[in-house]
């Protein structure tokens, strides 16, 4: 183990979006906490409650969501899904014993590549002062993969 | 989770990590990246290259596939916005699907925003992780062909829009030109002369107008704004609203009798196109080279309109030809176009918010666009330099960057200002022999033939002064005169310099409502309020919503040449799309897998397009592919897994998220 904590945080970003004010902190060339891993979707909306269960079950200590703001959805309105859905898994998180700290829904619109920056390095503070969500191996671990993959 | 087809063989992965020169191998260790991907599960083989997107190294992917027999190619290199479609035709040029291929972010989102390696790497590795694990249960998918239809919506009638229309209509392409106000010509219409050649304007621009007015393949709608834009490429659906003119178009013969004839003797409302430095009557033309030459009657101040008791002498004059009706309504149009080009222009910076200007206070302080107007033969003074009182002035003062390179306003560079400003300089000068000051930043004057138009008018006995003024305040010796206050950065000291009067090179601004447009229209804008090209190098005049282009001020601040130019590229980029007769749609539509789905119907109600519907005979959903664009809430929505979405399959994005997330 690490002696430092290093927070893993997947950060599912929409295409159309948050997607690309990543990639304006990338030309604007802003520097931020390089604990994220980004899987873009077309939208916010594509965000299946149990994608984020199954970040946290292979071991993200955060999970962050960014679409883009209300009104501005590409495809109308898939963000006001997103947002009910987290407000729903947000309790449920909370009552399985995740911090509230470690889910987090952002708009961030394609000009807004400095949120991005301010976002994550947040987040990634946020998480570094809770602590690592899980002490012990996690499933998807180097054993398991390595069986998975004979 | 759906089955997957597996072939017996184990999938035989390429991954290609980009050096990008060494935007990304300045940061991240890439042998230690390809050292790591090579020992990846179902990796066949791992390479680096400098530049992946060139001709050698699409090469490399297209021979790999055939000598190593690779069935499925990942490439870390730069956005997938960038060149994921330039790696999928070298995946589908060396025999694969094209859609056998991921890409992973390692410059925008890797590289260049984090600055410690050890981590950069890391990430990188793990992001390759996931793709390698994510591309093996990719599916060969196929590009939708869909009809495209040949009519082109352009939105905006100043010089970008007109070029725009001209070049398409000449090209055989049938137009719907949209413009708010009531003639075209945008703020080009209103300048004096251009720079860097000093041709006028308007003997540039009236001959396109005209030209717009006659073309049979163009449709001209004034005082017409877009109100609802539907459809994807190919295929628009826009409703426009037409305002009532209250002058019928096709009865108006444009002999201006009617503005003679009205009631109002004296022109008592402030003229908008000569922003209020003249005045005009309830029923007026902009000017008189307008297009359509057509009058327009204003309705918050016509007699007829607020109490109902004129004599309508306007009516009286225009006699048989009864052009004029009180009674027109706003009318509200359907089209269906192909492609949309936005030309929809730039605000001035409104110069009352740098208050210690006295923009607004003081008479005799003038925005830049005011002071064409004063310059233009055809404005408010007959193109006399004439302060507020009628005196010639005697010295002037230019400002520049009046809105532009400010922390406190906007921090861009307007990029004509310096440009105009010589011009202005130059036109006072000639026509008054009045001391002219220039108060810069730094001149700029980056563009052909534009350093040799500031040399040949810095030599012709104006004063350029290096400075910021820090203000401008009455003289204090009570003559009338303005005292402008400025640190002369050449000499190091601090002037006060008195003139009789202050032309501020107020800079470019989006328009007022360009955040509603840009919604209107699915597209974005850049930080400071443009609207925002694909990419600012490769695809300056493509959106991120396909079959929609920018051309103009729109997209940034620029000058005429530019504009054109733009204007060109738009109407080329759209005429490529539309004269192939069809475009092609990512597949990455959702379907159904109906052997799970239970008929529960929580996923109809979520599509924002219609597109599901339920099938009662075999108690099914059904998606419509035409009308599904791919967003996967459905998806999302499904209780049972049985709504996939083509590249976003459930199990892919669980493949990448165990991938992000696996020890390495």
């Amino acid at each position: 183990m690490p002696e430092l904590f290093e927070p893993r945080i997947v950060a599912f970003f929409c295409n159309w979006c948050t997607y690309l004010a990543a990639d304006l902190a990338g030309t604007s060339r802003i520097k931020y906490a390089p604990n994220a891993r980004v899987i873009r979707v077309m939208c916010s909306g594509r965000v299946d409650p149990q994608f984020v269960l199954e970040a946290f079950a292979h071991g993200a200590d955060g999970v962050l969501i960014g679409g883009c703001h209300p009104g501005d959805c590409h495809y109308q309105e898939g963000n006001y899904s997103a947002l009910r859905r987290f407000q729903l898994l947000k309790h449920l998180l909370k009552d399985m014993g995740i911090e509230e700290e470690r889910f987090r829904l952002e708009w961030i619109s394609a000009s807004e590549g400095d949120k991005v920056r301010a976002v994550i390095n947040d987040m990634v503070e946020k998480v570094r002062a809770l602590g690592p969500l899980r002490k012990y191996p996690v499933v998807g671990g180097p054993l398991e993969e390595v069986a998975a993959y004979g | 989770m759906s089955p997957h087809d597996e072939s017996a063989s184990p999938v035989r992965v390429g991954v290609y990590v980009c050096h990008c020169g060494t935007n990304i191998a300045g940061t991240i260790d890439v042998h230690d990246v390809i050292a790591f991907s090579a020992a990846l599960p179902n990796v066949a083989l791992a390479r680096e290259y400098k530049y992946m997107c060139s001709d050698p190294g699409q090469e490399l992917i297209r021979k790999d596939i055939q000598e190593y027999n690779l069935d499925r190619i990942v490439v870390a290199a730069c956005s997938p916005c960038l060149h994921e479609r330039t790696f999928r035709h070298a995946t589908e040029q060396g025999g694969l699907n094209p859609y056998y291929f991921q890409m992973v972010n390692v410059r925008e989102h890797d590289s260049w925003v984090h600055t410690d390696k050890r981590a950069a790497t890391q990430k990188a590795k793990d992001l390759i992780r996931a793709a390698v694990r994510r591309v093996k249960l990719h599916r060969p998918l196929e590009r939708r062909r869909v009809a495209i239809k040949s009519e082109v919506l352009v939105v905006g009638g100043g010089i970008a829009g007109i070029h725009a229309a001209l070049t398409l209509a000449n090209a055989g392409k049938h137009v719907y030109l949209v413009e708010r106000e009531p003639t075209i010509g945008g703020h080009m219409a209103q300048f004096d002369k251009t720079f860097p050649t000093l041709d006028c304007a308007a003997c540039i621009l009236t001959p396109k107008m005209t030209a717009v007015k006659s073309h049979p393949n163009i449709t001209l709608w004034t005082l017409s704004e877009v109100a609802q834009v539907q459809g994807y490429v190919g295929n628009y659906t826009v409703t426009v609203r037409r305002k009532p003119r209250y002058v019928l178009e096709d009865l108006c013969i444009g002999c201006l009798e009617c503005i003679e004839a009205c009631v109002y003797k004296q022109a008592k409302v402030p003229d908008e196109f000569n922003l209020g430095l003249s005045k005009r009557k309830p029923v007026y033309i902009s000017f008189p080279q307008a297009v359509p030459q057509v009058v327009v009657i204003d309705p918050e101040t016509c007699i007829e309109f607020k109490s109902g008791k004129c004599k309508k002498t306007c009516v009286e004059v225009c006699g048989e030809r009864n052009a004029i009706d009180f009674q027109q309504k706003e009318e509200i149009k359907t089209i269906e176009v192909g492609t949309i080009i936005l030309a929809t222009g730039f605000e001035v910076f409104d110069a009352r918010r740098i208050p210690y200007y006295g923009y607004g206070v003081y008479p005799n302080v003038y925005t830049a666009l005011e002071a064409e107007r004063l310059t233009n033969a055809s404005g408010p003074t007959g193109g006399e330099i004439l302060l507020r009182d009628g005196r010639k002035p005697k010295s002037v003062g230019i400002i520049h960057c009046v809105g532009s390179r400010d922390e406190h306003t906007n921090r861009y560079c307007s990029r004509v200002c310096c440009m105009y400003s010589l011009k202005l300089a130059h036109l006072i000068k000639e026509r008054t022999d009045a001391e002219v000051y220039n108060f810069y930043i730094d001149m700029r004057t980056a563009g052909k033939a534009f350093e040799e138009f500031y040399n040949r008018v810095a030599g012709g006995g104006m004063y350029l002064i290096r400075g910021k003024v820090a203000d401008v305040c009455p003289a204090p010796n009570g003559d009338g005169r303005l005292m402008l206050q400025v640190e002369d950065t050449l000499l190091g000291m601090v002037r006060k310099i008195p003139v009789d009067l202050v032309v501020l090179a107020t800079g470019l601004e989006p328009q007022k409502d360009a955040q509603e447009v840009r919604r209107l229209f699915n597209i974005g804008c850049s930080t400071e309020g443009f609207f925002l090209e694909r990419h600012p190098k490769l695809a300056p005049v493509n959106t991120f919503t396909d079959g929609i282009f920018l051309a103009g001020c729109c997209q940034g601040p620029k000058d005429i040449p530019d504009t054109v130019a733009q204007a060109g590229a738009a109407a080329a980029e759209s005429l490529a799309l539309v004269d192939a007769g069809f475009v092609e749609l990512e597949p990455n539509t959702a379907h159904v897998l109906e052997e799970v789905c239970s008929g529960c119907r929580t996923c109809i109600p979520v599509c924002p397009f219609q597109a599901i519907s339920f099938v009662h005979e075999k108690n099914k959903a059904e998606v419509n592919e035409v009308l599904c664009k791919g967003c996967g809430t459905c998806v999302a929505a499904c209780p049972s897994g049985s709504m996939q979405q083509n590249l976003f399959e459930d199990q892919e994005v669980f493949e990448e998220i165990g991938g992000v997330l696996a020890y390495a």
